[in-house]
């Protein structure tokens, strides 16, 4: 087994009192692709750019193909690429200008490896297309496209599909599968949840703490405390009320029209029926739903 | 159940970009509704319509039954807009912050502070009114900024991506807040009389999880409704259609279930892989997998029919890829 891609030791960031990564300790193997979940302030760009070794780490350490990654951040940029959040296009120049650009920066003025880039993320033929132009999933794969410029064999991914669609998304997301099974190993950072359903294993931070990390079914079978329903009662608030109340259910929730709740492992549905009749509900329809990675973290956030 | 928000073959262009065509809706009050698209599908555009900040090409729009070009003052004073980037002054606190939305909006003295308490402990933020905005977390950030939006008692809500960037807990308190808004009267007088209808909510979102939170989704593409309904409405055409597999490794898993007859595509996701099968074919295919994997192989796969989530419905929708 070769040895992991990246490995942090208690690794902590503090911006005076405020502590915004709070000893996190994991491995990323090689191929893998690893999300970091976590709404917005909880640490994650702050994990990453330690990683990039744009900060210092306060405490603890990060290793990144076996180089420290804050004193040796020259070594280890050569080897990751970036697509941030807020990644910046020349939206007045095209596709295949602003690609060269930016792989100018890391020396590459290779009028072939241009060419390969633009192919790899499906933007070949587009390349006198102007970058304001694109939509916003084209934008999203040209960006991909400079992070990938100088072939890098770790990609850090700062919430890469924000504000595309799911097919977009669905498209950028197989492009990605397609880097891993090159070896390539991908890093990325999402406070959706839907998203890190793409992930292979997922991480869940909140307030600078990794508070799990694995599969995504695994997190789903060990965290979420029970099974799940969905259940149509009206009027949903009076119904939320009743449930909150009842006995063997562990957690309830509005769903848009319905309600979503979490009960004792191994609840029959005629047994359910009946303890919700009993607390007073007018059952419309109840059925079996699927764990989220969102049920995983309310109930990460409630231990 | 009146109709609070009405838009009748709405279309803008901005010079050859055709951002909104032949958009319709009919929103009722105590109705949550969802528009769901990517960045560039019109979703942003449509609400812009609807506030009256920008002049259809065609089409027009109505707001609890005015006119949206032509009695704009009126549409004003029913509307709540939270927009995605918010702003408060951060060292004013929680109280001068809705204070001074309050009396922008034309709020006299005697009105604005019961009106302004009324609001913050509707929203939870009663205990945190003499708190620096600035201090806040970003939860109580947004309900903040929801509480703005609230403080006309206004009648129809816009919310541009309401809950992008807060936590799921946050998330949650979010929508019993806007479920609690739509169903019960929001504002009821200290009377408890002036009963009126619920509120009327549109919001924007790129993605699902929000989205079947909604009574009703819009899917928006290229400018273009493409599909509408209430969630279970939506997923009920896929039905039966989608099945999860899982097994090692996925890569080489996916070229054998990309050719079992039946199949129309296929989704990779971290650990699984999710089919859309032709309807009434997944028991087929199942046994198709197993086949192909007999117990011998080595090769463990797992394969069952699933739920079809919004995401399933969209992908189908769209039909090409990008």
């Amino acid at each position: 087994m070769p040895d992991p891609v990246v490995i942090t030791e208690n690794l902590t960031r503090r911006f005076g009192d405020f502590v915004a990564v709070d000893h996190v300790s994991f491995t990323v193997e090689a191929g893998e692709i690893v999300g970091y979940l976590g709404p917005n302030g909880s640490g994650k760009t702050t994990t990453i750019r330690m990683l990039l070794g744009l900060y210092e780490p306060s405490e603890g350490k990060a290793t990144v193909f076996g180089f420290d990654a804050f004193r040796q951040s020259e070594e280890v940029r050569a080897r990751a690429g970036y697509m941030s959040q807020k990644f910046a296009l020349y939206d007045d120049l095209t596709v295949w200008e602003n690609l060269t650009f930016y792989g100018g920066i890391y020396g590459i003025r290779d009028k072939q490896r241009i060419e390969e880039t633009l192919a790899l993320v499906g933007l070949a033929g587009h390349g006198s297309e102007l970058a304001g132009a694109l939509s916003a999933g084209w934008r999203q794969r040209l960006a991909l496209a400079i992070a990938l410029v100088h072939r890098p064999k770790l990609l850090f991914l700062d919430e890469p599909t924000s504000g595309v669609d799911p097919s977009a998304r669905r498209s950028f997301w197989d492009l990605i599968y397609a880097l891993a099974a090159e070896g390539v190993t991908v890093f990325v950072t999402t406070h959706y949840m839907d998203e890190a359903e793409y992930c292979g294993r997922v991480g869940m931070m909140r307030d600078g703490k990794l508070l799990a990390l694995d599969t995504p079914a695994a997190l789903k079978m060990r965290v979420v405390p029970g099974d799940v329903w969905e259940v149509h009662a009206e009027p949903l608030q009076i119904a939320l009320n009743a449930c909150e109340t009842c006995t063997g259910v562990l957690q309830v929730g509005l769903a848009g029209d319905h309600l979503r709740m979490i009960t004792e492992r191994g609840m029959k549905e005629k047994d359910l029926r009946l303890r919700l009749m009993s607390a007073g509900l007018t059952v419309a329809t109840l059925e079996r739903g699927e764990p989220t990675l969102e049920d995983v973290f309310l109930s990460l956030a409630k231990g | 159940m009146t109709v609070s928000i009405v838009a009748q073959h709405l279309r803008k262009t901005f010079g050859a970009t055709l951002a909104v065509d032949d958009m319709n809706l009919n929103i009722a009050s105590g109705e949550i509704y969802g528009l769901v698209g990517s960045d560039g599908a019109g979703k942003t555009t449509t609400m812009r319509l609807l506030v009256g900040a920008l002049k259809p090409d065609s089409g027009d729009a109505s707001i609890c039954g005015y006119s949206v070009g032509k009695q704009t003052e009126q549409v004003r004073a029913q509307l709540g807009y939270l927009s995605q980037r918010f702003s408060f002054y951060e060292d004013l606190t929680v109280l001068e912050n809705i204070r001074f939305f309050a009396e922008v909006r034309g709020l006299s003295r005697q009105e604005w502070l019961p009106r302004c308490m009324e609001i913050l402990s509707f929203v939870g933020l009663d205990s945190f009114k003499d708190r620096r905005a600035g201090q806040l977390s970003g939860g109580m950030k947004q309900k903040l900024g929801l509480a703005s939006a609230l403080v006309t008692r206004p009648k129809v809500l816009l919310l541009d991506e309401p809950t992008t960037g807060v936590d799921p807990v946050t998330r949650q308190d979010f929508w019993q807040l806007l479920i609690r808004l739509v169903s019960l009267t929001p504002n009821p007088s200290p009377d408890g009389r002036g009963e009126a209808d619920g509120v009327a909510v549109i919001l924007s979102t790129p993605y699902m999880d929000e989205a079947a939170r909604c009574h009703r989704v819009g899917f928006m593409r290229l400018g273009r409704m493409i599909a509408e309904g209430t969630p279970s409405q939506l997923r009920s055409n896929l039905e039966g259609c989608i099945v999860e597999v899982r097994g090692r490794s996925l890569l080489s898993l996916r070229q054998v279930v990309e050719k079992i007859k039946g199949v129309e595509d296929v989704r990779a996701f971290g650990d699984k892989l999710h089919l859309r099968v032709v309807s009434g074919r997944a028991e087929s295919v199942i046994a198709a997998l197993a086949e192909a994997f007999p117990a011998r192989s080595g090769v463990q796969v797992e394969a069952r029919p699933v739920p079809p989530t919004l995401e399933d419905v969209f992908i189908s929708l769209s039909g090409s890829k990008d």
